[in-house]
């Protein structure tokens, strides 16, 4: 069980409080209709995965039910940071592991 | 390779068991290859195998990061059942259903393949429509299935709770009677062992960590914890890190990967006939040779790579094991672990040809790649030594989430499988 640390709640709760919802950073293209199928793969399909930092958003769905961001070492399961929603991917490069 | 008969283990025997050779050799990686399979696992030996047996490529290295069959192939609940609604999936699986049938004399090791038959529960009035569907689409395939009043699956499964008082009540259930169980582990050690006798090189504690292009972006070997190793055609079976391994070679999958946990009880006597899934409920159960109650717990909701999942995934599903068979209930665990399963988008697997020549991939099997390992090994096995796929898995190409052909077994079964 993780604990997450609600950036708006500003508290540390189970993860039973949470759902996560996917990778984060992922713009939503506004030229949908005009996409070409590789862009649109891209955009639907493809994630990092990564083995080591991932960047996701969780939804804090039994408490603000606000959605906010985190970055997390995928090896580890440590939570490096959570930020809210909207705010820069934060320069983690070195971190974690 | 000497064989196994009985007349081995007479003679073995009078000898105090001091005759026995290894199975299969722990070989130096020569300087090259003509195919290097990524990943011993059951599928990837099993390609080894196959690319042997039946293509004649015994110039062949399996490379392993870790032990033979300590990944996925170690850690799953050994389910077998080919009951999937469409019908490029009852293709694949049911390939491998049959593949299974006769393992055992074909690799003269006892893979202990059980056809005991695999029910699945209907709890409610759309799980009751939804396998109706089920197996009238899997008898239209060849595939067997059957449906069972709650009284007919009772008395197939004996210890089944189908009191109408139960939270989620039995309604009825379908049952795939070739459907069972196989030991884990030995189907990786029996196709290690085939297939290092037909002069496969397998290679262990040697992760590979870069995959090697000439100028023409072609494959030309991996770079390894053990030295660079030259390869023609390089087939990655890397199961939770699949997508690691093909980003190494620039190639992006549509991959995400999850802890998948299991857990088993303690051993008691022979009490659990069958095998029996839930998807409603989410559990999956059966009893080991060995007298252990084996149960499939659900996928953590978040990616990782870190072979431990929560508490509260078995948890969720020891409740419904519970309600399910309330026999069961004082029943001590004894041990849980966890496994990194790959997960596509539409849960059917990519085994295929990638963008870069001489690269195969064999990947997002998600959580129910133990069933296909034969019928998977079989196919990729062709598709690496033709370089196109065979008639079984060519629709599971990694163009399909280009092209929109997905084989949508994802809202087909709406839970994992």
């Amino acid at each position: 069980m993780l604990l997450i640390h609600c950036p708006y709640c500003e508290e540390g709760r189970p993860e039973l409080e949470f759902r996560h919802a996917g990778e984060a950073h992922i713009a939503r293209p506004e030229n949908m209709a005009e996409l070409s199928d590789e862009d649109f793969e891209r955009f639907f399909f493809i994630r990092s995965n990564p083995k080591g930092i991932v960047y996701e958003r969780w939804r804090h769905i039994h408490g603000c039910a606000r959605f906010f961001n985190a970055a997390r070492d995928t090896v580890s399961d440590r939570f490096l940071t959570t930020y809210k929603a909207g705010e820069p991917k934060p320069d983690l490069d070195g971190e974690g592991k | 390779m000497r064989k196994y008969s009985v007349f081995a283990i007479a003679r073995e025997a009078m000898r105090g068991h001091k005759g026995w050779p290894e199975q299969w050799s722990s070989p130096e990686p020569k300087k090259s290859y003509d195919v290097i399979i990524v990943g011993a696992g059951g599928h990837g030996l099993g390609t080894a195998y196959y690319l042997a047996k039946e293509h004649g490529i015994t110039n062949v290295a399996v490379l392993e990061k870790g032990w033979l069959g300590g990944g996925n192939t170690g850690r799953n609940t050994t389910i077998i059942r080919s009951n999937y609604l469409y019908d490029e999936s009852a293709g694949i699986y049911d390939h491998s259903v049959k593949l299974w049938d006769g393992l055992s004399q074909d690799l003269n090791y006892n893979v202990m393949y059980s056809p005991r038959g695999v029910m699945m529960l209907a709890h409610n009035v759309h799980d009751v429509q939804v396998f109706k569907r089920h197996i009238h689409a899997n008898r239209l395939n060849g595939v067997d299935n059957e449906w069972l009043t709650p009284e007919e699956a009772k008395a197939y499964c004996p210890p089944l709770n189908i009191s109408r008082e139960a939270r989620y009540p039995v309604m009825g259930a379908a049952l795939q009677r070739r459907g069972g169980t196989a030991r884990h582990d030995a189907v990786a050690w029996g196709y290690a062992r085939a297939a290092a006798a037909r002069g496969v090189d397998i290679i262990q504690n040697c992760e590979v960590t870069d995959i090697n292009r000439g100028p023409d972006g072609a494959v030309t070997g991996v770079e390894t914890t053990r030295g660079t190793i030259g390869a023609k055609k390089v087939g990655v079976v890397a199961a939770g890190h699949s997508s690691v391994l093909m980003q190494m070679a620039g190639v992006q999958v549509p991959l995400e990967s999850y802890p998948l946990q299991a857990l088993v009880s303690e051993p008691v006597k022979p009490v659990f006939p069958c095998v029996v899934m839930s998807n409603t409920v989410h559990a999956y159960i059966s009893q080991s040779d060995k007298g252990e109650l084996v149960i499939g717990a659900g996928t953590d909701q978040y990616t990782s790579y870190s072979q431990t999942g929560g508490l509260h995934i078995i948890q969720h599903t020891l409740d419904a094991i519970c309600e399910m068979f309330p026999i069961f209930t004082r029943m001590k665990m004894l041990r849980s672990w966890g496994g990194i399963v790959d997960v596509t988008p539409d849960r059917s697997p990519i085994l295929a040809k990638t963008p870069v020549s001489g690269l195969y991939v064999n990947c997002g099997w998600g959580t129910g790649g133990f069933k296909a390992t034969p019928g998977s090994a079989h196919v990729f096995a062709h598709t690496v030594a033709r370089d196109e796929p065979h008639p079984v898995n060519a629709p599971f190409t990694l163009e399909r989430f280009r092209n929109g052909r997905l084989i949508d077994e994802a809202a087909a079964a709406a839970v994992a499988h």
